[in-house]
């Protein structure tokens, strides 16, 4: 009757349930594939002839979790009721399943994640393949929501509030290994054997179709909430999440009540708290900024929704890497993963073996973690070679220059590379600030010229900013692409101008913070301010970590590049005098901060002699709409601008290449949130307060006019300006 | 309207709060039932005029639950038809308990009751009651919770006030309470604890040293920076945005001790005393209790005073005496900062980081050494105030007469 979930009953009684989503590659809780279990289900409770069931997939995934699209088809601004009902069904289902007398086998032959392991869970016994490959995990808290299945209840019942709360609340994926012996599943067993052990579980006397907690005298592990160990445990766990949230992610909190308040209860009451949590967190904006900010907007960039269309997919097979520093050797491991043969190149053999030894150093700690085989360290150290050769070039399809900020240098390197490669080598710069077109002027073939924006540390960075020069080519960006995605990092496109897209709207991020501090604004308050708004540090701790005289060659550099064009300001002026007093940052252990020794900082304490403390001090919040709404107003500039490209790009962007808060989804989305009329007031006003950089752009006033928005109708707002 | 006096008081010696404690043998209700023995038989008291007991315990679980106001009562062989309740103001019950006493005189129901309070904190330990405030993670979110100790520490990074700072004062609690140990001052409302058959079990508060010195303080680590890098640090920030970090000052040796004691305060209205045949010794001029911001906690005293000042028409150069309870070193260097008040006009006895701070008890037995000193000094007005869990603050101002 239905092919979404197929069942077949052997002459034992022993109900089989294949899940198999037509027209997809995994399984998910869709609206089609939640009717069909839900049937599924009911059908073999019912049926009398049906003394066990095997929940299984056809798939390599069991289960990945729930359908987004069917949350965000919701009427959430309605009555809640409705959204209890639509969401609840598969729950109240799964209880019944799992109290109705016959004992269920999930067969896990491949991961189960979010609603795919709150099903798994709604069974009596979970069976893993032994594949390292498979996951287990709750990750709906990266995208502000939680386990509305049944999953912040069944859980800590399982395996207690302490083992329960870390999974729920980071997101952590399991390995098959790692779930059995947290307790998640029951037992791993090689692939071809999974359903023989459903079957003889089912058959033998270990069967038992009585969950833990339905079983008599049932206690949580660990003890009840109101157990002294249970205090302690909400009690630092509120304080830990408060701490890391700053109360921005009301998710996390969520999870926190679900849990607390479900374990004090009987289970189906349970059920009922999460659902009133979960679609209080489904109407919050903040989920929803989430799903499309962390989501939506990565699964479309991965995808390469601006890659040019009509080019051949392209692959390298061997990368030249030129610079061997923090950057290129970091850029040489990523690839050397991705199984691609790079070539490290540097001037001398000192700089290119401190850069082998680097990437060694650090694949050593994997392996060391369990992360890493020894023999793929081995494999993959085999694959980097380290040379000051240019003829070692030759065979390359692409080469990334990752050399010092310097055009003479940069020019440099890019003559050597062309002349030891073939016609058809791509040559990415890894620059942060200088324009590509510029760069480009060293090189014969500026169509095969590119900038490629690496964000450090590589290896966990996932963002590339790649850049169009006026001569690179379709072809170009679109090999470039693909490259991107070859070593699994996640590519926006930017037009060439200077700082381009991220550089250039995050340091309206740190000149904010020294607007503040020359308006008198107290430096702890500037710093306090800008992680509670969500910002992973401030902008002072920024300035002296980068580097003062980092900065100040930056503004040198736009200074001989621009001219009189080029204007100076107070922000600016900052930074040269901070870097005539020689308070470089951290490096020279005096910046904004002072640093002693073991690491540990403090405010300078004459910070105030240069820089006044004024008697009035803002709130708290003002200071924190300063911070966030200067990126917003830059980064609508860029998209103005067509510096970048798309809204979506525009905060992958920077949630991902400079840590803006996931929470708003974007300096773009936080206008969105605010409202664009709204956002326009408060620009307007902090423009006649503070000067015209907070000038409200033309693309925003045209936005509060329409009542438009930026992510709703990308098109039409690029179509507008 | 009617006036309200303090009759008498009295209270136990505080015996350190743990195991090896001189008190720990004692049941929380034999503490209370000592107390109230006390108040009547050294007054010739007949329990039978006595309208209601009033006791405060911060920990009603356990053995000091299920209204011991009542329960201590009986077991101290009061009449029967003398009733009890149990209160909870945090810290303030002890004197909370008195306020309400007062209170049922002043409104004219009453002429005779008592107040008073207990706390066995080796028996039944701080926070054994539970309660949403720090664990129910809906409320702790919401009310910004963080624990007392890193409020206090809070008050000092915002105030300034240094590590020497705290110590110095502890120090001069200890000095000042051994002083007026040795000479006789608590001797007029302290009663010895006894046993079954009548031996003293404690004569003295336990936790006084007198060679207590800055040095010896020096060597005590802090006591709530763990608690604060666990997270509440970062919270205390989020509501004080403009200090840098939280510095942690406070620990054992200048934080109120842990110990166990009780205390009754036996009130009446003039027709009350005239029954008893007892001499009033004290007015209750005004009261107060307000809430104040509960994340820093421990700022509610100035507040609270400012309104019982408000009240009884006074301002602060009005009071001879004051009590605070010494909770922490920088609630009380915070109090004397807001309010302008000289040391040696404020805790002149010492206070609870000598001599502990019996929770449920403690806000009786300041109002009792505050009257007691008033007397000896031949002084007229005091002010007695405690800093209260979530913010709150309270004040009584007494008068001589």
């Amino acid at each position: 009757m239905n092919s979404v979930v197929t069942c077949s009953v052997d002459a034992t009684g022993v109900a089989t349930l294949t899940m198999d989503l037509p027209a997809r590659d995994v399984n998910i809780l869709s609206a089609e594939m939640t009717d069909a279990l839900c049937s599924a289900i009911a059908r073999v409770i019912d049926d009398p002839v049906v003394k066990g069931v095997i929940l299984t997939s056809a798939k390599r995934v069991f289960m990945a979790g729930g359908d987004l699209e069917l949350l965000s088809a919701l009427d959430l601004d309605g009555d809640p009721r409705a959204a209890y009902a639509a969401i609840g069904r598969l729950t109240e289902l799964l209880r019944r399943l799992e109290t109705s007398g016959k004992p269920t086998v999930a067969a896990l032959t491949g991961s189960a994640l979010g609603g795919g392991l709150e099903v798994a869970l709604g069974c009596h016994y979970r069976i893993a393949a032994d594949d390292p490959t498979i996951e287990f995990g709750f990750p709906e808290v990266t995208l502000g929501l939680l386990p509305g299945g049944g999953g912040t209840q069944r859980l800590p019942r399982l395996l207690g509030a302490a083992k329960a709360l870390p999974l729920l609340l980071e997101g952590t994926r399991l390995t098959p290994a790692a779930a059995l012996a947290a307790g998640v599943v029951h037992c791993v067993v090689t692939r071809d054997a999974v359903l023989t052990e459903a079957r003889r579980w089912l058959a033998s006397d270990e069967a038992s179709a009585v969950q833990p907690w339905d079983a008599p005298n049932y206690r949580p592990p660990g003890g009840t909430v109101w157990s002294a160990p249970g205090s302690q445990l909400f009690y630092a766990a509120n304080a830990q999440t408060h701490a890391r949230t700053s109360g921005n992610y009301p998710a996390q909190q969520a999870i926190l009540s679900c849990v607390f308040e479900g374990l004090q209860v009987p289970i189906e009451t349970g059920q009922r708290i999460e659902l009133s949590y979960f679609v209080k967190l489904l109407r919050d904006q903040t989920s929803r900024n989430m799903i499309r900010g962390v989501f939506g907007n990565r699964q479309a960039a991965d995808k390469l929704v601006r890659r040019p269309p009509g080019v051949a997919r392209g692959k390298v097979a061997r990368l030249g890497v030129l610079g061997a520093g923090l950057m290129g050797s970091g850029i040489a491991q990523v690839a050397a993963n991705a199984g691609i043969q790079v070539v490290l190149i540097d001037r001398d053999e000192t700089q290119t073996e401190a850069g082998r030894q680097r990437i060694a150093t650090a694949l050593t700690r994997r392996v060391q973690r369990g992360q890493l085989a020894a023999a793929e360290q081995e494999a993959m150290m085999a694959r980097i070679t380290a040379t000051t050769d240019y003829a070692k070039l030759a065979d390359c399809d692409f080469v990334v220059e990752a050399v010092f900020e310097d055009r003479a240098i940069k020019a440099d390197v890019t003559t050597k590379a062309e002349f030891a490669t073939s016609a058809g080598t791509i040559i990415g710069s890894n620059t942060s600030t200088l324009p590509i077109t510029g760069l480009a002027l060293a090189a014969q073939r500026p169509a095969q010229f590119i900038g490629v924006h690496f964000f450090s540390p590589v290896e966990r960075m996932p963002l590339v900013e790649v850049i169009v020069g006026e001569a690179t080519s379709e072809e170009t960006l679109a090999r470039t692409l693909d490259f991107a995605r070859q070593i699994r990092k996640t590519p926006i496109v930017v037009n060439d101008a200077p700082g381009f897209y991220t550089s250039r709207t995050f340091g309206t991020f740190l000149a904010e913070g020294l607007y503040l501090l020359l308006d008198g604004v107290q430096p702890a308050l500037i710093e306090n301010a800008a992680r509670l708004a969500g910002m992973p540090v401030g902008p002072l701790t920024i300035a002296d970590e980068v580097g003062i005289d980092v900065n100040y060659r930056v503004i040198r550099q736009f200074q001989r590049d621009l001219g009189s064009a080029f204007q100076l300001t107070r922000a600016h002026e900052v930074s040269i005098q901070m870097h005539e007093l020689g308070r470089l940052g951290r490096k020279t252990r005096a910046g904004f901060f002072e640093y002693a020794d073991g690491g540990s900082k403090r405010l300078w304490r004459d910070l105030a002699e240069l820089y006044p403390v004024s008697s009035e001090q803002p709130a708290p919040g003002d200071v924190q709409e300063r911070l966030l709404s200067i990126q917003s107003i830059e980064a609508i500039r860029c998209l103005e601008a067509g510096v970048v490209g798309s809204a979506a790009d525009a905060d992958l962007g920077a949630l991902l290449g400079w840590g803006f808060p996931a929470y708003t989804g974007g300096p773009l989305a936080y206008v969105d949130t605010v409202g664009a009329a709204v956002f326009l007031q408060r620009a307007e006003r902090l423009a006649a307060r503070h000067g015209e950089r907070f000038e409200p752009p033309q693309m925003l006033r045209r936005l509060a006019a329409s009542g438009g928005r930026f992510h709703d109708t990308p098109e039409k707002v690029a179509a507008a300006a | 309207m009617t006036d309200a006096f303090i009759l008498d008081h009295v209270r136990t010696p505080r015996g350190r709060g743990k195991s090896s404690g001189s008190l720990h043998g004692v049941t929380s209700v034999e503490l209370a039932s000592q107390v109230l023995r006390a108040l009547r038989d050294r007054n010739g008291l007949d329990t039978a005029l006595v309208e209601d007991v009033v006791l405060g315990v911060v920990a009603p679980i356990g053995e000091q639950g299920a209204n011991l106001g009542r329960v201590a009562a009986l077991n101290a062989d009061y009449d029967e038809r003398v009733p009890g309740a149990q209160v909870n103001r945090f810290c303030a019950s002890g004197l909370e308990a008195c306020n309400q006493a007062a209170s049922q005189l002043l409104a004219g129901q009453y002429e005779l009751t008592v107040g008073g309070g207990v706390e066995s904190m080796s028996r039944v330990p701080m926070g054994a009651d539970g309660g949403a405030w720090p664990v129910d993670p809906a409320v702790a979110h919401k009310l910004h919770f963080v624990p007392q100790g890193v409020g206090a520490d809070l008050i000092a990074s915002r105030h300034g006030f240094s590590r020497g700072d705290v110590d110095a004062y502890a120090v001069a609690s200890h000095h000042r309470a051994a002083t007026a140990w040795n000479e006789g001052r608590f001797a007029r409302s302290v009663v010895p604890v006894r046993d079954v058959n009548g031996v003293a079990l404690l004569e003295r508060d336990e936790t006084v040293r007198d060679d207590c010195n800055l040095q010896s303080l020096a060597k005590l680590p802090p006591s709530f920076s763990g608690l604060g890098a666990l997270g509440f640090d970062a919270i205390a920030l989020k509501r004080y945005p403009e200090i840098e970090r939280v510095t942690h000052v406070h620990h054992a040796g200048n934080s109120s001790g842990i110990v166990d004691g009780a205390a009754a305060v036996l009130l009446g209205t003039r027709e009350g005393a005239r029954r008893t045949g007892l001499k009033p010794r004290a007015r209750i001029r005004s009261f107060a209790c307000v809430g104040s911001e509960p994340t820093i906690m421990l700022t509610g005293p100035s507040f609270a005073a400012e309104k019982a000042l408000h009240r009884a028409g006074m301002r602060p150069n009005d009071i001879d005496l004051w009590e605070l309870n010494e909770a922490f070193a920088s609630v009380v260097l915070r109090f004397m900062q807001v309010l302008g008040i000289p040391h040696d006009r404020i805790n002149v006895n010492g206070g609870a980081i000598a001599m502990g701070h019996p929770m449920g008890a403690t806000g009786a037995m300041i109002l009792g050494t505050l009257v007691d000193e008033l007397e000896r000094r031949e002084l007229s007005t005091g002010l007695a105030t405690l800093c209260v869990g979530a913010g709150m603050g309270i004040a009584t101002i007494v008068e001589r007469v």
